[in-house]
């Protein structure tokens, strides 16, 4: 969610249990005008929490002129220092899913993963035990980067692709009407698109090229990995995500206000076939 | 409300807003019904709808008004359980002896009102405002297959909980084992709090105390010490459940020979290794004894506020249920859950495989199947059996000569 209204926002997502003290709302909401200043940021978003056993993490991003690309993330543990992640590569995010655990709360500390490969041909096999260690550092890096990619929405037309490829968001954007905002399809992935490209052109031929340029729920497996529920009579929608336990996305009908924030203990729930 | 406030303070909770129309549900439920206590267990998120739960308990004397979800032939009982030894110490009807009605499958029985697991009465509601909605009393069967499940809550209390291995019941039933299993891992308050009856320490020194009593010379931890990661001075105020599902150890051998502890599924994690009887750690034991998951510590201690420690609360958060929290402060404390209803596993979870294969009947000479004889074969059987028996014939028809010469 956007940091400049943090402080109302978040009241929003407080009946799934997220919340800040007083303490850390008001450390954040100083820190993060500093931080927006400093790196030159044109917006700056309190992303959330990654909680750990000793130590939590704050998570923030900050964007440039393009929404999509380019953002850059930054963690902190007592909400008024903070520290650049280092962006993750692929094979960053391949061996971070080899760990497994909670966070501890320590940015330097290292998970260990030993596997037992078999090496050689034919008769010749032999077991070789291999061990990865893997920073948690780079781990966070990559869990905010597979959260991202997994479940970060935005409402359908919140954002524009403008023809320079741009995403910027969209200024005639009014907020989903009460029945719109309780379907699915009208929310999108804001990550690169994925299932669009292999829609066939018969499909593609009603999408808005500079609305539709992303991939919408509906698609989603397994379906029902998101709850849906309205608060407040109707005046306000909240998704959660039951495959990131903690990613809790929330939009007013109506308005242009919507958000989501995360917090969580940054393990992905792989039981949820089982689960539903 | 003053809680809420301490539970700001310490970045967990709900919205104030919230949690006024959760007083205001819970003030409801007061007037309506005869209550002694009242106090928000907390919220649990279905995938429609939420839960939010009131741990009540009923005023002495006050017979819970319409039992609608007991069968007739319990509730007689409870009551004359309860007209016997009301006001009297509990211990008695701690051991209940198996109803003499039961059918030869065993089943464990229930912990009767005001005891073990159904020490405290359960409210449930899907919206402060909504009417509140009694759940039924838990029972031990339920207990150790909830333990194996994983099931999101839909949030309809009649939704039936669609899982393998069968669960008996709906999700009502499901959501109450969950409730028990919670609060018996993660109810927790600082050293000194509570002390046991001391009157009745003296008539039950063998059994498994069950009653404790507010201290009232308790004069407060210092916060420094209630975050000390040796967790020493936090203790578990509500008793252990047993891998039996009860709290109290019930002897299945009493009643029939066969013993089916075998049956009882993986030991709870503070379960020492023991085949029987069953026993958990007493009651008010510290946390300092809870076993670790992997290798993580059960309880992460925390300050509010590290800017101003000598004025911050203590706060706890549960690894081993995610969301569950206590906080204390001088002479207060507080549990909360507000999460999932699941545990924390840190292998994935796996559904209990399906039981093997029953055997076939083994195969012996009296069932081998036989080929048919052709009829050539017949036909040469009974010409030797004709021959055997003109043979026998002859020699009959011998020895009766023999024994008319004779």
């Amino acid at each position: 969610m956007e940091s400049e209204s943090l402080y109302l926002n978040i009241d929003y997502v407080g009946s799934s249990g997220i919340i800040l003290s007083p303490e850390q709302k008001a450390a954040l909401q100083t820190s993060l005008v500093i931080l927006q200043s400093e790196n030159k940021f044109s917006k700056v978003y309190f992303w959330g929490k990654i909680l750990g056993i000793k130590d939590d993490y704050f998570i923030a991003q900050g964007v440039g002129k393009d929404e999509l690309e380019g953002r850059k993330t930054f963690y902190s543990k007592d909400c008024i220092h903070w520290g650049l992640l280092p962006p993750a590569t692929r094979q960053m995010r391949d061996t971070s899913k080899l760990a497994k655990g909670r966070f501890t709360g320590d940015p330097s500390f290292e998970f260990e993963h030993s596997e037992t490969k078999k090496v050689g041909e034919g008769e010749e096999t032999a077991e070789e035990e291999e061990t990865i260690n893997i920073k948690e550092e780079d781990r966070l890096s990559s869990v905010i980067a597979d959260i991202d990619e997994d479940v970060r929405i935005v409402p359908r037309a919140a954002f524009i692709k403008t023809p320079l490829a741009h995403v910027i968001p969209n200024r005639s954007f009014e907020g989903l009407t009460v029945s719109e905002s309780a379907k699915l399809c009208n929310y999108m992935h804001f990550r690169h698109p994925k299932l669009l490209l292999e829609k066939s052109l018969l499909q593609r031929a009603n999408l808005d090229k500079a609305i539709d340029f992303l991939d919408t729920l509906e698609e989603d497996i397994p379906k029902g990995s998101w709850s849906m529920q309205f608060e407040r009579g109707s005046g306000l929608l909240t998704l959660r995500s039951l495959l990131w336990q903690g990613y809790v996305f929330y939009h007013i009908p109506g308005t242009r206000k919507f958000g989501s924030v995360y917090m969580g203990t940054g393990e992905k729930n792989l039981d949820l076939p089982f689960m539903l | 409300m003053e809680l809420c406030f301490f539970f700001e303070q310490a970045g967990i909770g709900l919205n104030r807003e919230e949690i006024i129309r959760i007083w205001l549900a819970l003030k409801n439920l007061v007037d309506t019904h005869p209550l002694q206590h009242v106090r928000l267990w907390g919220k649990i998120f279905g995938t429609d709808q939420n839960y939010y739960v009131a741990e009540v308990e009923y005023r002495d004397n006050e017979e819970e008004e319409g039992e609608e979800d007991e069968e007739a032939e319990e509730h007689q009982e409870e009551e004359t359980e309860k007209e016997g030894e009301e006001g009297e110490e509990e211990e008695q009807e701690e051991d209940d002896t198996p109803k003499p009605d039961f059918k030869p499958p065993p089943t464990i029985p229930k912990e009767g009102p005001k005891q073990g697991t159904n020490k405290k009465t359960y409210f449930v509601c899907n919206d402060p405002g909504k009417p509140w909605v009694k759940l039924p009393t838990v029972t031990p069967a339920q207990i150790q297959l909830a333990r194996q499940l994983k099931k999101f809550f839909t949030g309809r209390l009649d939704a039936p909980v669609v899982s393998y291995p069968p669960f008996p019941g709906n999700e009502a039933n499901y959501l109450r084992a969950q409730i028990a299993r919670i609060s018996a891992g993660t109810h927790i308050s600082p050293l000194g709090f509570y002390q046991f009856d001391e009157e009745e320490e003296e008539e039950e020194d063998a059994e498994a105390r069950d009653n404790f009593v507010e201290n009232l010379d308790f004069e407060g931890i210092p916060i420094r010490d209630l975050v000390e990661p040796s967790l020493a001075n936090w203790v578990h105020h509500v008793q252990h459940i047993l891998p039996q599902g009860r709290c109290v150890w019930w002897n299945p051998v009493q009643k029939n020979e066969d013993d089916y502890e075998d049956e009882d599924e993986e030991e709870e994690r503070e379960e020492p290794d023991e085949p029987e009887p069953e026993q958990g750690p007493p009651l008010l034991t510290p946390l300092s004894e809870d076993a670790e998951i992997g290798n993580i510590a059960p309880w992460t201690p925390k300050l509010s506020s590290s800017l101003v420690p000598q004025y911050a609360i203590a706060i706890m958060h549960s690894n081993l249920w995610p969301g569950a929290h206590a906080f204390a402060s001088g002479k207060k404390f507080e549990n909360v859950y507000i999460g999932y209803g699941h545990k924390y596993n840190q292998e994935n979870y796996s559904p209990p495989a399906v039981p093997a294969v029953q055997e076939e009947f083994p195969s012996g000479p009296e069932i081998t199947e036989a080929e048919d004889p052709t009829p050539e074969e017949e036909a040469a059987l009974r010409a030797a059996k004709q021959e055997a028996a003109e043979a026998q014939e002859e020699v009959e028809e011998a020895e009766e000569e023999e024994d008319e010469d004779d």
